[in-house]
């Protein structure tokens, strides 16, 4: 089937199988392997991207689903920022970005790009959230290394920061 | 930028995998590349009858389906994988092949792969390879095997893998149960833990047809281990072999192991000359690859009447699962040392059986052995202090080793020597930053009032064993390698350092703590130096990432290589400045004579000057590059302690985890930043047993859980904020005085949040409490009570 959609604000058509999930459709049809799959029941949320702004697991969406949208992914995050003018840090990053390095929010990496994703959709939710509305607003994404701590603290920073 | 050791500098690795640039397995790709499909078990234990290949052979997209036949007819995966460490002579060690031939051992084991050309068709295609299994008696639990009527190797007369004692001096212990004022005994559960880094496993194997060498990549703890194991069961020359480790998301044992999957795609693609891909799916990875834990201990203690243990005695029951894995037979024994905990107990007693199930195989999985014995010491000191009368922290002070005060070379009754401790200061600190003094009044008050939420402290106080290893110590024990770690350190032309690490990183951040160690040495940018690891074609000696052993053995190797690379430089600088050797002075990186500090040059400088070696020294060897192969004199010993506080609603039976304390020694930090991270997950991988995690089967040896949907890793709802210090405490086992700290955090947790539920359950005469701690259980535990208080 023929699908288009906006992937970090450019344009790609593609000819994919219907059941092609859109995580698959992101890493080995466009080449975005930022974007990991860590599950096979949407339970991990490391596949976290936004579509249309709202974070969704990508491995629960397919990609004719998405056909139309617009999607951005870690790959495109820094971008987004820059474009609205919210970047931060010596590397210009997404505020999450910056933060996550600040507070040592992630150790091997693998969820971080979902986890990223979901942190500042979270915050477009809630911009000033309790430290157990954080935490319950991320449960959807798991991570084995950091014991969620700095992640936590990473999330604080940017509310604090933008409030 | 200046970092050096001790600094909290950020990390290297992250820019990479903060903007999806970083690159897993999955992420790589080659040319013409097959993608393995594994046909799989069903079965806990079946004879194969027999295999229909004819219907997925048709599918489109695959190149091949192969069976054990097939594969022995073909001469490929002929040889078992291996184990490399036989802890007795006698271990009973069944062929383990790749693909089962006549009979499946447990769910997973693998019956069939399929290769094709996409990551669907391989899926697909591997369901209509039709399996005919007859079923056999399965062994579905440890107490099973351990019964040993049902065989979990239908050809073997007993489950029974070996026996293993330790029992250094047998009269001591008996005559120390004889003279007891109080024994206390108890059977604690280690339940099946599923390692689960957030990354599954994968690997590709890309072959050279003409020139004959193989490139494995591989999401691997244990890339140079991987070569050598390879060339051993695949034939292909270890010369031919490169393994490459890409970015790993996260291991914590699980991705330590010689799976079928790299003999199979290795063996396959070498075969093909096409490259053979495989990656893991989440529910698949509960049957492809091993399991943690999996024990049943049964510990006594015996004490004086004051409540000083004289002597502890150990027998441990250890499932080892369908088949010995690389150090699955190993695990249990890495713990016998520990028993004895941080206590000066004379007596140690400790027996091991390992027992074969038809469930997936068992290996490390973090901490590895030590979770266990110190979960079984910490829980039966409680349980002693229960007998003698006094709390928790008085039996605990009243046995540490020196008393709680600093000591050096402690001979433990295991027969190690311990390094260093201090174990006192951190005692009082954990008690003091958790409040056990309000949260004990806070808990007589709710008992008093007869509240529905109940509190409950709970405290550990841990040591491990780090730095894995001493190479004779590793050989006493019959492992089957050493336990150095190689290191080189090069100052380039342009006065850059590269920096060759054996260890291979998995999320720990060696490279910035291997450039903060540099920076340190030779007074240089961190941002300078560049580190290699992980890819045996760069990095061609290295041991890997287990055992807490990258910074006490691999960090200390590239200090020693540092220090053999100034040492040289000086000579250079001496050369330079017509000056002894001796009258020159190395201090920030810059060299000078003394008494002359205007005549310097820095270290960096240097590197040209030894790169073009114009005019070096007489009979110096041109370029500056040192190597270090760091063998250690003993192992390290962490401590730390550790305080739970728990909330359980006795109304339905539910464990919050409302505060945690942790305050750990590891020696000398180089990065807190990274330590603190360490302890964090190390701790909530350590709840997650007490609290949520086990890898369940039924009888017939199906798991009941393997997915995310129902093994319950904890997401952050479930976990409280964390409050972390420290101590230092140098260890004396290397020039760099530091000890260890991946598996810390897990090695003091588990029994911190048990200790702490039975100690607000003890109104209800609830003494002990499986894990792990589910509701069911809690409130089972409540209900079953005589009614107690409360």
């Amino acid at each position: 089937m023929d699908v288009s959609m906006t992937v970090n604000g450019s344009t790609h058509s593609s000819d994919v199988e219907p059941r092609t999930l859109l995580v698959h459709h992101l890493r080995d049809g466009l080449g975005l392997t930022g974007t990991n799959i860590g599950c096979d029941s949407s339970s991990c949320g490391a596949c976290t991207v936004h579509m249309n702004g709202e974070s969704v697991k990508s491995c629960t969406v397919l990609a004719v689903q998405a056909d139309g949208q617009d999607i951005t992914t870690i790959e495109g995050l820094a971008d987004t920022a820059r474009a609205d003018g919210s970047s931060t840090g010596d590397m210009d990053w997404h505020p999450m970005q910056e933060a996550f390095q600040q507070c040592h929010a992630l150790q091997c990496g693998y969820c971080t790009p979902g986890m990223v994703m979901a942190s500042v959709s979270f915050l477009k939710e809630n911009p000033n959230p309790t430290e157990a509305q954080i935490r319950e607003g991320l449960e959807g994404n798991l991570c084995r290394c950091t014991g969620y701590h700095n992640i936590v603290k990473a999330v604080e920073s940017v509310a604090g920061g933008a409030s | 930028m200046t970092a050096t050791i001790g600094s909290r500098m950020l990390r290297k690795e992250d820019p990479k995998l903060l903007t999806g640039e970083g690159k897993y397995i999955d992420d790589i790709h080659a040319p013409g590349e097959l993608w393995m499909g594994m046909v799989r078990s069903t079965m806990g234990h079946a004879t194969i009858a027999s295999i229909d290949t004819s219907e997925a052979e048709q599918m489109p997209g695959v190149h091949s389906v192969w069976t054990g036949a097939s594969l022995t007819e073909a001469g490929l995966c002929a040889a078992p994988l291996p184990c490399a460490w036989p802890v007795t002579e006698d271990m009973v060690n069944p062929a383990h092949l790749p693909v089962a031939v006549s009979e499946a051992k447990h769910v997973g084991d693998i019956v069939a792969v399929v290769l094709a050309d996409s990551r669907y068709g391989a899926a697909d295609a591997a369901e209509k390879v039709i399996v005919d299994y007859e079923p056999l008696p399965a062994v579905g639990s440890l107490e099973a095997a351990v019964a040993d009527e049902v065989m979990a190797h239908s050809d073997l007369g007993s489950n029974k893998a070996f026996h293993w004692p330790l029992i250094p001096d047998p009269e001591g212990t008996e005559k120390a149960f004889a003279e007891a004022a109080h024994t206390v005994s108890a059977k604690f559960v280690q339940q099946r833990l599923i390692p689960a880094p957030m990354e599954p496993r994968g690997c590709m194997a890309i072959p050279s047809p003409a020139g004959g060498e193989v490139t494995f990549y591989s999401a691997t703890q244990v890339p140079h281990i991987l070569k050598v194991m390879i060339a051993a069961t695949t034939g292909i020359a270890e010369s031919k072999i490169r393994v490459i480790a890409p970015a790993v998301g996260g291991g914590f044992g699980g991705k330590l192991n010689v799976d079928a999957d790299a003999i199979l795609s290795c063996s396959l693609a070498n075969h093909l000359g096409l490259p053979v891909r495989w990656t893991e799916s989440r529910t698949e990875a509960a049957g492809s690859s091993h399991q943690g834990r999996g024990q049943i201990q049964h510990i006594e203690a015996a004490a004086d009447a004051d409540g000083k243990i004289t002597s502890v005695k150990v027998h441990l029951d250890a499932d080892m699962g369908a088949y010995m894995m690389l150090i699955t037979p190993g695990v249990p024994l890495l713990g016998s040392f520990l028993y004895t905990g941080v206590y000066d107990i004379p007596n140690l007693s400790f027996t091991c059986d390992g027992w074969f199930t038809n469930m997936t195989p068992t290996d490390a999985y973090r901490g590895a052995g030590r979770p266990e014995a110190s979960y079984a010491i910490e829980r039966i000191m409680d349980m002693m202090a229960l007998e003698v009368g006094i709390t928790p922290e008085e039996i605990r002070a009243r046995n540490y080793i020196a008393g709680g005060e600093k000591f050096e070379n402690y001979d433990a009754a295991s027969t190690l020597v311990f390094d260093s401790g201090h174990y006192r200061p951190a005692h009082d600190r954990a008690l003091e930053m958790a409040k056990v003094a309000d949260l004990r009044a806070e808990q007589a008050r709710r008992r008093d009032a007869g509240e529905a939420k109940q509190l409950g402290i709970g405290m550990c106080t841990y040591v491990e064993i780090c730095g894995l290893a001493p190479s004779r110590a590793l050989g006493g024990l019959n492992y089957g390698a050493g336990g150095w770690e190689h290191a080189t350190v090069r100052l380039l032309p342009t006065g850059k350092v590269e920096v060759v690490s054996g260890s291979t990183p998995h999320g720990q951040g060696h490279e910035t703590a291997w450039s903060q160690i540099i920076a340190d040495k030779m007074g240089v940018d961190p941002n300078d130096v560049e580190v290699l690891h992980s890819d045996t074609a760069k990095s061609p000696l290295g041991l890997d990432t287990y055992g807490s052993r990258s910074l006490a053995v691999g960090g200390v190797a590239i200090a020693m290589a540092a220090d053999k690379v100034i040492e040289k430089a000086k000579l250079i600088a001496a050369h330079q400045f017509e000056a002894a050797p001796e009258d020159v002075e190395f201090e920030s990186g810059s060299f000078s004579v003394a008494g002359t500090p205007a005549k310097s040059v820095h270290i960096q400088e240097l590197g040209f000057a030894a790169f073009a070696a114009h005019d070096l020294p007489d009979g110096m060897e041109p370029n500056l590059q040192e190597q270090v192969s760091f063998d250690p004199p003993n192992f390290a010993f962490p401590f730390g302690t550790h305080v739970a506080v728990v909330e359980i609603d006795t109304g339905t039976g539910g464990v919050e985890l409302i505060d945690y304390v942790a305050v750990d020694d590891c020696g000398t930090q180089v990065n807190p930043l990274i330590v603190e991270g360490q302890v964090h997950g190390g701790i909530v991988q350590g709840a997650a047993q007490a609290l949520f995690e086990v890898a369940n089967y039924d009888e017939d040896g199906n798991i009941t859980n393997p997915s995310f949907m129902d093994y319950l890793v904890p997401s952050a709802a479930e976990m409280p904020s964390i409050q972390l210090d420290s101590t230092v405490t140098p260890s004396t086992s290397n020039p760099l005085g530091v000890k260890g700290v991946g598996e810390a955090g897990t090695i003091g947790s588990a029994a911190a949040v048990i200790n702490a539920i039975c100690d607000g359950l003890s109104p209800y005469g609830v003494t002990d409490m499986e894990m792990p701690a589910t509701p069911q259980r809690v409130w089972q535990a409540i209900n079953n009570s005589n009614g107690g208080a409360a």
